[in-house]
Formats: structure tokens, sequence, C-alpha cells
């Protein structure tokens, strides 16, 4: 991280954060409207305290997992399967690009209609929204093998089992994480539209409600909180990543 | 006393649905190569070397006559063979160790038996202190090295060698002949080495097959009467220039009749 | 037969698939796996008829799609207004992404400045701003195209950024020799070497923008396809809810179509300067 790029990136936060500040402060606009980064901090403070929140927080954080992880572990077997069996992957195709062409938030009245306004609609969308780019990073993973070591491998006499332990398997990493990070977007953005959609608690539910009531910093604070849990994942994500990767040749960092 | 390796009127050809002919790739390839002779075999570009290679390996299956391997026929891949690539293939989420480990996995060799004996190995080709580097980590010709160790520790009769050498510098290049002159006189293996470089085939083969080009058939085949062991520096003398012309002229003859056939 | 099968194994293997998930939702529907089952399960077989209410069904939604595209044309009206919504948006976000991709890309302490907003944004599901947009501007047509370009600018910025990022440096240096100005190399070498990833980039940005016309509209709005779908949600006409969908599915196959043909076509021509 070289200085001038902090200096001028951070320089130019804080100015934004004190003319937002300043503005709200003199009054040159309505703080109901735009609240102000002291407001947001108190609402924050307050919100800490109140165990309501930290239900909110839980009941988001439950629908993000089940669906996430339950996207990961029907998405990559899937796309593992698809790229194996051609037949398949025929059959399966047209489900899996229909699926692709809608923006599977379209989905939500269908799916509270099956699964009731409680969490379990919420998991469906995080779910339908992250297992598509799953199963297709993991397919193309499968795809790209370079055929150079698939040649290398049976000249060795290698097992099918072998082959795919050995060259398909880690030959899919990448693809399966930038999959992943993608898909982690797709369910934060299946949390918010479900919760802003129909539900009685979690942080989209908050946000909405605050929305309602003019409530601008507990508004700004539940949009902060989402933010940072994109950034924690993905940035877990990259480490775990990189744990995986330590063979890959470190070209062009992206500094 | 019965050939290593033999190859009898080996035909390949691929069918060409859409104009409904075949392209013949190889043309009845006759050769034969003893046990421990080191023969190389040097052609045109697009002669079918390589592919004559992968027949070999039992890679590709033959459309025509057969290939022996101590008399017995090959129909597919093999320990008592094993390739050296031309691109070193080495698995990039792998050590040395592991990328030299890897035939002997295939085999279900494992644990400690198959770390001593790869590190053998790793030291034969000069490698020790690297077991736990990456491929990226390593110049190509280490990496080519890796390559060579791992198709030796399965401990094949035959080593097929497909232009080891080719991607490397020229400097490079030589040091890997000499450096492979050097551990094949240890490893005593039966060498098909295949090159586009005359001086390469020459300086390190008993013998140099010519093939013609397209489709693939041998068309002459050089014995090579320079004694051993060879220090880089028989290249400089006549006799070594004497075989190149005259292989050079093969080649050349061959190249010249394609293109005057192409032109008409 | 053999031969005629494995030359369309595709096709057929995909169609099949296809046609029997349809019989077999038809079936459900109609009560014909209760029917079959009966005898082997006795009352217990009424569990596989599913109410319309639930499932609908492939000709429920074939002759609703068909009731309301030209009996009634109920559908046009919405149609309309997520399209006037879909342009206004999409054509913002270019108007502000590529400038300021473009801009970030060429000057680097400009993109020292916007990068901590830009990577919070992106890191953000964007729809949560939604309540904030539509306590500003009310929840009309402005909220709507409004989070149609949050979607939207950020993969158009960022292919802009990334376009002048990797141009050529030697096709740049061959300009500066020939004492180009900063205004000429722009328009000579930059804008056309960005044209396939920007056409990227809008690849990207018609998904988002998809999203974002669904999203403002089941939320809160009383016009536009996704209010379609949301009201006849809520009153569990689920054949209406499956038609919207599947519009709106077919919309988007048609546009990411349609960018990939213009991509092809810029492709060739690209390849055809080359040479």
């Amino acid at each position: 991280m070289n200085f001038e790029r902090l200096l001028i990136g951070g320089g130019t936060l804080v100015v934004f954060l004190l003319i937002w500040e300043l503005c709200a402060d003199f009054g040159a606009i309505n703080p109901l409207f735009i609240s102000s980064s002291s407001r947001i901090a108190q609402a924050g403070a307050a919100l800490v305290a109140d165990p309501d929140f930290w239900n909110d927080v839980r009941v988001s954080a439950r629908e993000f997992i089940l669906g996430y992880v339950a996207a990961i572990v029907i998405g990559v077997p899937l796309g593992l399967l698809m790229g194996t069996s051609r037949r398949l992957s025929y059959i399966v195709a047209p489900f899996v690009d229909t699926l692709n062409a809608v923006p599977r938030v379209t989905l939500l009245p269908l799916l509270i209609i099956w699964f009731g306004i409680g969490i379990w609609s919420k998991v469906a969308v995080v779910f339908l929204g992250a297992v598509i780019p799953i199963v297709i990073s993991a397919l193309s993973g499968v795809k790209t093998n370079e055929a150079r070591f698939l040649t290398m491998a049976r000249s060795f006499s290698a097992s099918r089992i072998k082959i795919f332990a050995s060259i398909i398997l880690p030959g899919m990493v990448p693809f399966i994480f930038t999959g992943l990070k993608y898909a982690a977007g797709r369910a934060l953005l299946g949390v918010v539209v479900g919760e802003l959609y129909a539900s009685t608690a979690g942080l989209g539910h908050m946000i909405a409600e605050a929305g309602n009531m003019f409530q601008t910093d507990t508004l700004f604070f539940g949009v902060l909180i989402f933010t940072a849990t994109g950034l924690v994942v993905v940035a877990l994500l990259d480490q775990l990543e990189r744990r995986f990767e330590r063979w890959r040749p470190s070209v062009g960092a992206a500094t | 006393m019965t050939p290593k390796l033999e190859a009898q009127d080996v035909r390949l050809a691929y069918p060409q649905p859409r104009a409904g002919t075949q392209l013949v790739a190889l043309d009845g390839v006759n050769l034969q190569v003893m046990d421990g002779e080191f023969v190389a075999i040097v052609g045109p570009s697009g002669c079918g070397k390589t592919t004559f290679l992968s027949v070999v390996d039992g890679l590709i299956a033959a459309t025509g006559g057969r290939v022996l391997v101590d008399g017995e026929v090959v129909t597919r891949p093999g320990p008592d063979r094993a390739v050296v690539f031309q691109d070193a293939s080495l698995l990039p989420w792998r050590t040395v160790l592991g990328n030299v480990r890897y035939g002997l996995e295939c085999l279900g060799v494992r644990g400690r038996n198959a770390d001593a004996r790869a590190e053998k190995l790793i030291a034969l080709v000069g490698l020790t202190g690297f077991e736990h580097h990456y491929p990226h980590e390593l110049s190509g010709g280490m990496q080519q090295r890796v390559n060579l160790a791992r198709a030796l520790v399965v401990d094949p009769k035959i080593l097929l060698m497909d232009e080891p050498f080719a991607s490397l510098d020229a400097q490079t290049r030589e040091l890997m002949q000499e450096e492979l002159t050097r551990i094949w006189a240890k490893a005593r293996k039966t060498v098909l080495f295949i090159t586009h470089q005359i001086d390469e085939a020459i300086y390190l083969a008993d013998r140099v097959v010519v093939f013609s080009g397209r489709p693939g058939k041998v068309k002459d085949s050089i014995a090579v009467d320079i004694e051993r062991p060879r220090p880089i520096g028989v290249k400089r003398q006549t006799r070594f220039h004497a075989l190149e012309d005259r292989i050079w002229a093969l080649i050349d003859e061959d190249v010249k009749g394609r293109t005057a056939a192409d032109n008409s | 037969m053999k031969r005629l099968y494995l030359a369309h194994e595709r096709a057929i293997l995909g169609a099949g698939g296809v046609v029997l998930f349809l019989v077999l939702w038809e079936g459900f529907e109609r009560g014909w796996w209760a029917e079959l089952l009966q005898p082997l399960l006795g009352p217990e077989a009424a569990r596989f008829q599913l109410k319309p209410i639930f499932i609908s069904s492939p000709t429920r939604i074939a002759r609703m799609a068909f009731d309301m595209f030209f009996v009634t044309g109920a559908i046009w009206k919405d149609l309309g207004w997520s399209n006037l919504e879909f342009a206004l948006g999409v054509a913002l976000a270019f108007a502000i992404g590529i400038p300021l991709g473009l801009a970030a890309g060429w000057y680097r302490r400009f993109n020292y400045a916007v990068e901590p907003f830009l990577a919070a944004l992106n890191a953000t599901p964007q729809v949560a701003f939604l309540p904030l947009l539509i306590l500003w501007v009310g929840t009309g047509l402005a909220s709507r195209v409004l989070i149609i370009v949050l979607l939207a600018v950020l993969p158009i910025a960022i292919s802009a950024l990334a376009a002048v990022r990797t141009v050529d440096a030697r096709l740049v240096r061959v300009a500066r020799s020939f004492s180009s100005g900063d205004a000429l190399l722009f328009r000579s070498i930059i804008l056309p070497s960005a044209v396939p990833f920007l056409l990227a980039g809008a690849r990207l940005a018609v998904g988002r923008g998809m999203i974002g016309i669904v999203v403002g509209e089941i939320y809160g709005s009383s016009a536009g396809i996704g209010a379609m779908i949301n009201q006849a949600g809520s009153r569990f006409e689920t054949d209406k809810v499956f038609v919207g969908v599947l519009t709106i599915a077919a919309a988007g196959v048609a546009l990411v179509e349609l960018i990939r043909r213009i991509e092809r076509r810029v492709d060739v021509w690209r390849s055809q300067v080359a040479a």
C-alpha cells in the first residue's frame, strides 16, 4: 500500500464525512433525510445495547449461513458431475441456464407461498441466488482442465480416481473460489431483498422499519453492517484461497 | 537377441469425415531398439515423431501394425515405459518431491518408501535441496530435471523423451545434454529420444533415425560411431560435422521434395 | 436411428429433460400421480395431488400467459413501465459509470480518491439502500430508476477502469512518439480498445439492472412487472406469478444474447483491423 494512495483515499473519505456532518449540523439539509456520521455512530451504540437488534443479527446470519452452505454443498458436486458427465450436463443445462437468466429474487412471491414468511423463504432465496454461480464456476473449473496434465496422468496409468483427485480437483480450486466470492454477494442480496419484501425479523426488516419511521441513522447503520459483512466474507475467502494456493506464482499483485 | 522395443509396420490414419478421406500420420514405421540403446529420432516438423512416441507409449492406438516391448504387444501405457514430456507438464500445485512421487503414487507406492525413492532420483538429477520448491520457483532447465526424475522414478525399462530440451535456451540445452548423458550412464535405460536438433541427436544417441515428413516413415538409420564418454567438445570435431552434414542432407532432400510437390 | 440420436444428443436430452419436468409438474396439479399410486398407497396417494394455488401447472400458466398478452393485454402496461425504468436506469448508469471509470483509470490520484467509495459500494448489497431512496424520492418512478442505477453503475465503472488499465502500452508509446496529445490518444487508442471491456461490463450491468427492476417494483410500487408479480403473489394467483417470472427470464436471455452478438461483431471487426 503506497503512502500517496493511503493519503488521498483516506483524506477524501474524511473530507466527505466532515461535509456530511456539517451539512446536517448546520441544517443545510434536514438530518432526517441524510443523518450524519455522528448520529449514525450514536444510533449504532444504542442498537448494540438492544437485545432486539441482536435477534435481528441472529436471524439474518442464520438465513445467510444456511442458504450459502446449502448452495456450496449442492452446487459444487452438481457442477462437478455436469463437468464429468456430458449427458447429465445436457439434461441439467436448460434448467441452470433458465434460472441464471432470472434474477432469483423474482421468485420471492412464490417462495413465500411455498415456505411462508419465516426464515425458510429467505434461506431458499439465498440458496437459489448463490447456487447458480457456484454450479457454473465448478463446471467451468472441470472443463478448463489442462489437457497436458491429463495426458501426463494417463501416461503414468493413473486410475480414474487418481486423475480426479490429483488433477481435476486441484485444478478447480481457483474457479470455485471465484464462484464462492460472487455467490457471497448474491447470498447477501437474497437476505436483504427477502427481508425487505416480507419478514418479521432480521437486519433487512430493521432497515425497512427504520425507513418507514424516518430513522435514517438506524437505516444507515444497518446498511453499514451489510457492507462490513460483504467485506469480511470476501476477505475470509481470500485468506482461505491463499492457503489453498500457496503454489501459485503471484502475478501482477493487485496493488 | 530380441530387441527391447520393436515397431512393426506401424500405421496411423485419422478419418476425415468431412472430406471422406484419411489423414495419414504414420505410414508403416519399422524400428528396432536394442536393450540399453539410445536412439534419437529426427525429422522435419510435422513428420509424426511425437505421434509415434505416443503410439509407443500406448496413449494413441495404431490403426495398423504393432509395437512390441520385450516381445509383448503394447495396448496401453504401462510402467515399463515412461515419458519425459516436451513442456515438463509438472503439476503446479505439487512440490518437486510431490511431482517426482506422482508416477509412484499412480502405481500404488506410497509413504516413506515412495519418498525415499523420489529423493534418490532428485539427487541423481542434481536437485537436492529443492524438494519442497514449487515448479514456478524453478528455471526451465530445473523443471526438465524434475520431469526426467519423475519418469525415472518408476524404474521403466524404456524412457521415451519428447523434445524435452526444445524450449530451453542454447546454453542450458547443452548443459542438459551433458547431464542427460551422465544420468543415462548411471541409469542404463533404453531411450527413444525425439528431437528436431540434429546436433543434439548425434551428441546423445548411439543411433540416429531420420523420419521423412508427412506421412511419417523411417527414411534412414545412421550409427553414431563416437566413443563415450563424449565431452561437449566433440560437437566441434570434423567427424561430428560430417555426421551432421549427412543427416542434414537426408532431411533437406525430403523437405525440398515436399516443397516441390506442394508447388506443383 | 442411433446415428440420428448421436448427432442431436444434446438437443434430445435437453428437450427430454424439460418435457419430463413439465409432465411431472402437470401431473402433480392434475392428480395423475395420485391416481397412479392409488392402488399402491391407498388414501395416502392423495398427497401426490397438489393445489393449483400452490404450484400452478404448465398448461394453466400457458393459458394465463395467452390471456395476459393477447386477450386482456394487461401485461403490456406493466412491461412498458419496467422497460422505461430499465432503459432510464441503465442509460444513467452508463452516463455516470463510463466517465467515472475512464477517469479513474487514467488519473491515478482520482482513482485513489474514489477507490474507498467504490470498494464500499461494491461490498454492500446495493438493494439495502432502497428504503433510503424511497425515503428521499418516494415510491415512484424515481426510486425505481435510482436503484437500477445503483446496481448497474459499478460493473460499468469497473470495466471502464480495467479497459484503460490494460490498453496495450506499446500502442500508447507509438502514439506518444508521434507526439499526439492526450485528447487524440484517448480518441484513437483508448476508446477503441475499451469497447470489448465495456461490452463485458454491459452484460453484467444488464443482469444487475434486471435485479433492480424486480426489487424496486416488488418493494412498495404499484406499476411494472415486479409489482404485478407482487400483487399476484399476495392474492395467491400463482399462474400469474409464473407468467411474470418467465417473462423476465425471457427478457434476460434475449438481452444477454443481444450483447453477445454485438460482442462477436466487435471481435470480428477487431481481428480484421489487426490483420
